[in-house]
């Protein structure tokens, strides 16, 4: 807990309530808010099936990719691990997509969240190996280009297979991600998965200080460096995967947030875990209501959106960090 | 001579004329629509081959009877070697294909696809005239009118429904589909949204419209995000009712029987 986190608490409320009162249909704030609670009416359908369920995506979103991005950052020591850049998500989306066109999602209930988290460990795995316990930026940000590439090549390859016409349209949806029209059946597929994912990762707080002055060290606080690196891959994988399972890969939130509020926060890696899964959420929310505004009738992605914020700042983070790449 | 030989010759000569007017010109369909119509109007041994969707289960009204004839594989190619008369095929048919068989030498006749019941009378008249038998494709026509009228008729209520596809795409009354739901005594509530052609309707919005019935497309098999909106919760308590099938896809008196399936839902029609 610090000074930021109030106000961070007040601005998901805001940004919560923004996206709910948002939308193609037009209603004041008070019907709105009241169809919201009543149900009545064709207002009340709108309410609570379809811009309740986007709020409370968006939020699950941001909370996972942003505290991806924070634990992600912390555990390797480099600001440039985030789960879009480095293929997490996008090997997600592969796993949901395979999942989705092989008939596998539709078995049970939680097939879809567990195909993709299924991809997204895959996928964290090749990520920490490739770039080694230390995380140097050029073999790090590799890794990730080559697993970004595989999966994005496979996901198109199975999209382009299906039989369905509509499934090759839907290549831009699972690599940019999108909240438009889903359900509460998201939200509930994708939830357990959420929450077990955020709890793993909110308990890698005093390990992932520890590990801010090295290995050695951590170990030597009694840190178990082999467990952490497990928790936080599994954590990571779960929430990465079942969020990107409903709304597609979504990037840039894991960058943007945590180097925004490491001036608010400082370094601290534990402080910055809570301070980032609070802030993804504020971020995602907005940009989900700017997609809304800039493009009421289309269907503009999130991802892009993410994208032309997140990768100017990106350039900026690998501009300053170029002496390390050399 | 004598005369009755005179006349048995004759006889002979004009017998042999009609048997040539009978076969008529070979021909080769390169679309989907065109397919249909030439399989309804030609004689068999007038059809060389049919278009590769003429077999397309999810496309194709006429599978059935498409099995009975070859289909081509759309190349240029293929199609000459096979030395039809004449060639039908749709305006969006591929291009290079074409102006190749074009400019080979070969006679092709480009539909335009049917937007409205005028283009479908157009198109089986056309058809008809292209393949030989004119007075098949006045009789069609005639009989299509008939029909469309008797429809028409008794209807007196017109609920409001909404056509509504995979992505939130609805048609709009000027298009083949909205002329269907007209005809069968529906109003269209893409007109209301402004939409005349038709365009992308909103979950939120078709919600707060509140339609009398929806009618969607028949799901494509695997799966696809467009499609899921179908079946979003919201749209739970509006009344989804037929879906639209191949025979929506054509502008052939086959619309008819799809005009027909709709009235099954209609209040004024279902006591019938």
């Amino acid at each position: 807990m610090n000074k930021i986190t109030p106000l961070l608490i007040l601005f998901l409320v805001m940004s919560f309530v923004g996206s709910l009162m948002i939308g193609q249909a037009n209603a004041s704030f008070g019907d709105s808010l009241s169809a919201l609670f009543s149900g009545d009416g064709p207002l009340g359908r709108v309410m609570q099936d379809i811009r309740l369920p986007r709020a409370v995506l968006g939020m699950m979103v941001g909370v996972s990719l942003g505290l991806s991005g924070a634990a992600m950052q912390g555990y390797l020591r480099n600001p440039l691990a985030e789960p879009g850049i480095i293929g997490i998500s996008g090997a997600a989306s592969l796993g949901a997509v395979v999942s989705l066109q092989t008939g596998f999602a539709a078995l049970f209930w939680l097939a879809l969240p567990v195909s993709a988290l299924g991809a997204a460990l895959v996928a964290v795995l090749m990520i920490l190996t490739l770039a080694g316990p230390r995380g140097g930026s050029l073999t790090l940000i590799l890794a990730g280009i080559a697993v970004s590439a595989l999966a994005s090549a496979l996901t198109s390859l199975a999209l382009n297979l299906s039989p369905n016409p509509y499934a090759t349209y839907e290549i831009v949806f699972w690599m940019m991600g999108s909240l438009a029209d889903r359900s509460m059946d998201h939200v509930w597929v994708a939830l357990p998965f959420c929450l077990i994912g955020w709890a793993m990762i909110a308990s890698l707080g005093r390990a992932l200080n520890a590990l801010s002055l090295g290995e050695d060290t951590a170990a030597s606080m009694g840190i178990n460096l082999s467990r952490t690196r497990l928790v936080l891959i599994i954590g990571v994988a779960a929430s990465v995967g079942a969020v990107t399972a409903v709304s597609g890969a979504i990037g840039f939130v894991g960058l943007i947030v945590p180097h925004i509020l490491r001036n608010f926060v400082g370094a601290r890696p534990s402080s910055l875990l809570y301070a980032s899964a609070l802030g993804g959420g504020v971020m995602v929310l907005i940009a989900d209501i700017a997609v809304r505004l800039i493009l009421p009738n289309g269907d503009l992605k999130l991802g892009v959106v993410m994208a032309l914020i997140g990768a100017p700042l990106f350039l900026h983070l690998i501009y300053k960090t170029r002496g390390g790449l050399e | 001579m004598r005369p009755s030989k005179v006349i048995s010759f004759t006889l002979a000569l004009i017998l042999g004329a009609s048997m040539v007017q009978a076969q008529g010109p070979r021909v080769v369909s390169m679309n989907l629509c065109t397919d249909q119509l030439v399989m309804m109007l030609a004689d068999p041994d007038q059809i060389v081959s049919l278009s590769p969707m003429a077999s397309d289960a999810h496309s194709s009204a006429m599978i059935e009877m498409a099995r009975s004839f070859d289909q081509n594989s759309g190349s240029a190619e293929e199609i000459y070697l096979s030395k039809p008369d004449v060639i039908v095929a749709g305006l969006y048919t591929e291009k290079a294909s074409v102006h190749m068989l074009q400019s080979l030498g070969l006679q092709v006749e480009i539909f335009d696809p049917a937007e409205s019941f005028d283009t479908v009378r157009a198109n089986i008249l056309r058809v008809a005239q292209v393949i030989g038998h004119p007075e098949r494709g006045v009789a069609m026509v005639a009989d299509f009118d008939a029909r469309l009228a008797q429809m028409k008729s008794g209807i007196f209520q017109r609920p409001r429904a909404i056509l509504y596809h995979a992505n939130g795409y609805t048609s709009g009354a000027q298009s083949l589909s909205g002329e269907i739901l007209t005809a069968a005594g529906y109003d269209n509530v893409a007109l209301e949204l402004g939409l005349t052609w038709g365009g992308t309707v909103p979950l939120e919005r078709l919600v707060m419209i509140e339609p009398d019935v929806v009618i969607t497309g028949r799901p494509f098999p695997g799966h696809s995000r467009g499609e899921e909106i179908l079946r979003h919760p919201a749209l739970a308590p509006l009344k989804m009712s037929a879906h639209t099938d191949a025979r929506w896809v054509c502008g052939t008196p086959l619309v008819l029987d799809a005009i027909q399936d709709l009235q099954r839902e209609h209040p004024d029609k279902r006591s019938q």
